[in-house]
Parts: structure tokens; sequence; C-alpha cells
């Protein structure tokens, strides 16, 4: 009687494990899907882009600045211009982005009451949260018209626009992952700075802001990160020139936007089709280095910490 | 003295830097609930765009981006939660754990436009969706996946250790711990990260431009394989391509308005429900 309970017992346990095991399992199925759609993405990238080059030299499409794809003699595939105007804008969003960024998180970590940090870090969260075609919006109303009256510029559609939108845009993530370092700077370094006599500012210049240095790196690639990839800001805002850029007050137009404006109006699976595919895949490249950077800064910075 | 000066001149300096980004923001708001909030009427809210949209409302876009989010949601929230729990409770400190969240960390940082890109050669061609609700929101709900794991993560290490611990001493296998102690004070705060999640994916307008968001579509979609009009969308038609567009900024300002208040609502509901939480939490 009692062996035969025990094994009843024993049965139960086995297949409460077959569904412990089952229910694992379901889980990390979903754990693993991550991966599989990061791969995805870039296998169907590269797969896509992959019969563009039948017809294009790697090498003209990536050195040349003529882009022309609907050209009737010699349709042109060269993404110089793109990468140059991409970058252009987005180096001048950092040249805004940094100073401010930086300045913000360091009120906010060490002179702001914290009853204004309690106050400012929502209000900072609500900027990350306007969506990017209403701060394009925006840079069209409001920037644009701006930046060509203070400058004499027929229109403010150019580099600069974009450029000042996309700071304003990687500024939340830039702000919140500084001021997140600078409050990780052991308080010890404070008060050793402080002991020997530094104000709050040079121990703020001086010692701290040094010490955070690693995961303010990180702050402003994975703003960086942010700006390359941006889409709907730049292509509201600066205009759209195919030309190679000179300056920023040129009208450029940038990777993001280059697919934005063609993709709607290209047929499917003709050489034209295939490029924008591969614009795609050196964005997503780009992107991919970028954060990964970044990520591995701020990965050896926590490990020091800890 | 001197330093002390440097240390005032410094400070103000941070200052001026926290007063500018206010101002920006402020200019912002200010400028879309001026000239915004003139469009706002019952019609502008309840009917299709009349006139080659010179005229009538936005109601379409309001439905469109309603449910190309329900789809997203429906996606992006059990897959996130699973796959939190998965990271948090089960998986061990292995290469595979290691590479399934590096895996998230960059999809996170994946442009938007290239989900769409991925979105047209999956949903729209290989699967056969077409241009549609569900290809689109399908493609935005893989952009918020990595938003919903992490969030959905978050809230599942608040839970103290001693909970799970508990049900485990008392001979509870490792999913009925999960389920009894653990989900029950994690799943609100899960929510609360989804919802800003979901918040961002509405406004989101690059994954959708290709993936079935309609130019102009005055009748509702019927079933999942119509195309939809979407107000980031509508947006950007009207600010950039509409024909005429100095006359139809004040409705591209109402749909801004409109667009900024459902997107910013979404963010300030999951803030209130995670404020609410942690009092609650406390006593």
């Amino acid at each position: 009687m009692s062996s035969l309970r025990s094994e009843t017992r024993i049965k139960r346990k086995k297949r409460s494990a077959v569904k412990e095991a089952a229910i694992k399992a379901f889980f990390f199925v979903n754990g693993i899907t991550a991966v599989v759609v990061l791969l995805g993405i870039f296998g169907l990238l590269l797969y896509t882009s992959v019969p563009a080059f039948r017809e294009i030299d790697l090498k003209e499409f990536l050195g040349s600045a003529a882009w022309d794809p609907t050209s009737p003699e010699k349709a042109e595939y060269g993404i110089l211009s793109m990468i140059v105007s991409t970058f252009l804008v987005t180096v001048g969003a950092l040249v805004i982005a940094i100073p401010i960024g930086l300045g913000v998180a360091a009120y906010l970590s060490d002179v702001a009451h914290w009853r204004v940090r309690e106050i400012v870090k929502p209000v900072v969260e609500v900027l990350a949260g306007i969506p990017s075609v209403v701060v394009g919006f925006l840079g069209i109303v409001i920037f644009g018209p701006a930046i060509a009256k203070i400058f004499g510029l027929p229109h403010g559609l150019n580099a600069l626009n974009g450029s000042v939108l996309l700071a304003i845009m990687s500024l939340p993530t830039i702000i919140s992952i500084s001021e997140d370092s600078l409050n990780a700077v052991p308080q010890a370094y404070a008060e050793a700075s402080m002991g020997l006599g530094a104000t709050r500012w040079q121990t703020l210049v001086r010692v701290k802001i040094p010490a955070a240095l690693s995961g303010i790196i990180a702050a402003i690639m994975l703003g960086m990160g942010r700006a390359i990839g941006e889409t709907m800001t730049v292509l509201m805002a600066t205009g759209n020139a195919r030309s190679f850029p000179t300056g920023i007050f040129q009208s450029v137009r940038t990777m993001t936007a280059n697919i934005a404006i063609e993709l709607g109006e290209v047929p499917y699976h003709t050489t034209h089709y295939y490029a924008l595919f591969a614009i795609g895949l050196v964005l997503f490249i780009i992107t991919f280095v970028v954060n990964m950077a970044a990520d591995i800064v701020l990965r050896k910075y926590q490990e020091r910490e800890q | 003295m001197k330093r002390k000066f440097i240390q005032f001149l410094g400070f103000m300096l941070l200052r001026t830097c926290l007063y500018l980004v206010l101002a920006v923001l402020l200019l912002f708001l200010y400028d879309i609930i001026r000239k915004g909030g003139g469009a706002i009427s019952w019609e502008f809210l309840t009917q299709a765009p009349r006139r080659g949209m010179t005229e009538g409302g936005i109601f379409p876009a309001i439905v469109g981006t309603f449910l190309v989010t329900m789809i997203t949601a429906v996606l992006a929230v059990p897959m996130g939660m699973f796959a939190a729990i998965y990271l948090n409770e089960y998986a061990r400190q292995t290469w595979l754990t290691r590479l399934i969240r590096l895996a998230i960390r960059n999809l996170s940082g994946v442009p938007s436009i290239v989900y769409g890109l991925f979105g047209v050669i999956l949903f729209v061609n290989i699967f056969a969706f077409g241009t549609s609700v569900l290809s689109a929101g399908l493609t935005l709900g893989l952009l918020t996946l990595p938003w919903t794991i992490t969030a959905s993560e978050e809230a599942l290490k608040t839970v103290p250790d001693s909970y799970r611990e508990g049900a485990l001493a008392l001979g509870a296998t490792k999913w009925q711990s999960i389920r009894t102690n653990v989900l029950p004070y994690a799943v609100p705060g899960m929510l609360t990260g989804t919802v800003l999640g979901l918040a961002r994916a509405a406004g989101e307008t690059a994954p959708i431009m290709f993936t079935g968001a309609a130019f102009f579509l005055p009748v509702l979609p019927k079933s999942l394989g119509d195309q939809f009009m979407a107000l980031p969308y509508h947006l950007y038609i009207m600010a950039t391509q509409h024909h005429n567009i100095l006359k139809v900024r004040p409705l591209a300002y109402g749909t801004a308005l409109v667009l900024i208040a459902l997107v910013l609502g979404m963010n300030m509901a999951a803030v209130v429900i995670r404020y609410r939480l942690r009092r609650k939490r406390r006593i």
C-alpha cells in the first residue's frame, strides 16, 4: 500500500519536472528571440543588398559622391555624400549637445537641490518622449525661420537645423547617463579633494568629471548612435539636396533621409531598390559599431566600479 | 575669494545649461499648444479629412494609430515579459545569456528606418501581409521589444529574493514560486514600463511609412490586412508633402498637438501608476 503511494508520488514528481522543464523552455524561446531578430535584421538586409552589387562596384558605392539611380543615360550609385552628410549633421549635433548635456548633468548631480532634481528628471524624460516627427515639424516652423533670419539665408532647411534638432533629441540620453556616472563616483574622491581645500567647482571639474569620464564618453556615443540613425527630423529639416555637403548652411541629404525619400517610389526588385537596402545595411553596421563601442566602454567602467 | 568667484561663475554656467534645455522644451510645448489648440474641435477629432486634406479632421489617423499600437502591444508586451522572466528568473551567467543581453542592447540602438526596411522584407514580402495594419504593427512590435524586455526585467529585479525563497522552502516548484510570489508583485511595474515603450512606438513614423501607413484614406481599415492612416505619418505629410503646405499648417499643428497629447498622456499615465505603486509598497 505504502509502496503504491510512493510510486504515484514519484510519477507526479516526474510529471511536474517535465512541466517545469517545458515552462523554462517556453521562456527561453522568448528570451532567445532578441538574438534571432538581431541576426534576422542583419541577414535579411545583407541578403537583399547583395543583388545590388551585381551592377554596382562596391568601391564606387562607398567612394563615389554621385547618386543618380534614375538617370536615363547612366545610373550612378555613390553614397559618399550621404555618409558625409550624416556625419556632418551628427558631429554638429554633438558639438551642441555635449557641453549643454554635460552641464545639465553636472548641475543635477553636484549643484541642484534634490527637490529640483526630482522635478527636472521627469521633465527631461518628457523631452525624450516627444516623437521625432514632431521635433522635425518644429524644425520647419521654429528653427528653420530663426536660422534663416539670423544668418540672412533664403531658408533655414540645412545641416545646421538638423544638428540643432538632433542635439535636442540626444540630450536626454547624454544627460541621464552622464548624471548616473557622475553620481557613481565614490564619495571618498570628492571628500579627499575638498579635504585638501579644493572648492566644489574645482572638485567637480578636476576630480569628478575625470573620474566619470568613461561613463560620459559612453553617454556621448549612445547619443551619437541615436543621431546617426534618426530619420524623420533630418528628413524634414535638412532640405535633402543631393549635392556633396560643403558647410553647415547647406541643404544636405543623410543616409536615413535618402532611404525614406526613395523607398516609396522605387519599383520592387530593381538595382535601385536593392541599393536602398544596401544603404540600410551600411547604416546598420555603423550604428552597430558605435553602440558596441559605447557598450564596451560602459561595461568596463561598471566592472571597475564594482 | 577668487576661487569662490570662479565657482560662482561655473555653477551659473551649469544652471544656464539647464535653463536653456527647459526653455527649449517650454518653447516646443507653448508653440504647439497655442497654434494647435485653435485647430482642435469636435469636428477635427471625429471627421475624416476632406477636399484634398485641406479641411476636415484626423479621425482615421487617430483610429489607425490606435489599431497599430494594439498590434504592437500584442506582440511586444507578452514577449517582452516572457523574455524578461527568462533572463531574471531562469538564466544563469553563461555566454548565451550574455549574448542575449548584448542582442537586446544592440536592438534598442538599431535605427527605426532599418526596422522599416526589415518590416518591408519580412512582413510585407516574405510573409505576404502586404502593406497593412498587421505588417506595420508587427514592425513596431519588434522595435518596441527591447524596451519592453528591459522595463519588465527592471520590475522583476525589484521583487526581493526572500519572496522566491519563501515559496521554494515550502516545496513549491520554480514556476509555482514565480507565479504566486514574483509575478503578482512585478506585473504592475512591468505594465508601467511597457506603456512607456508603447507610447514611444505610437509616435514612430519611419517604421510604418513603407509597411502600411497610407497617404490619404478617408475610410477606416476594415481588417488587419488593410492600409491605414496614422497620426505621425499624417503630420509628416501635412508638414512637408501636401500640395498647399502653408494653407494646411493649422491642421498640421492640430495633428501635432493630438499626437503629443497622446504620447505624453501615455507617459504620464505610466508615471502616475509607478508613483502610486511605490507609495503602496512602502506601507
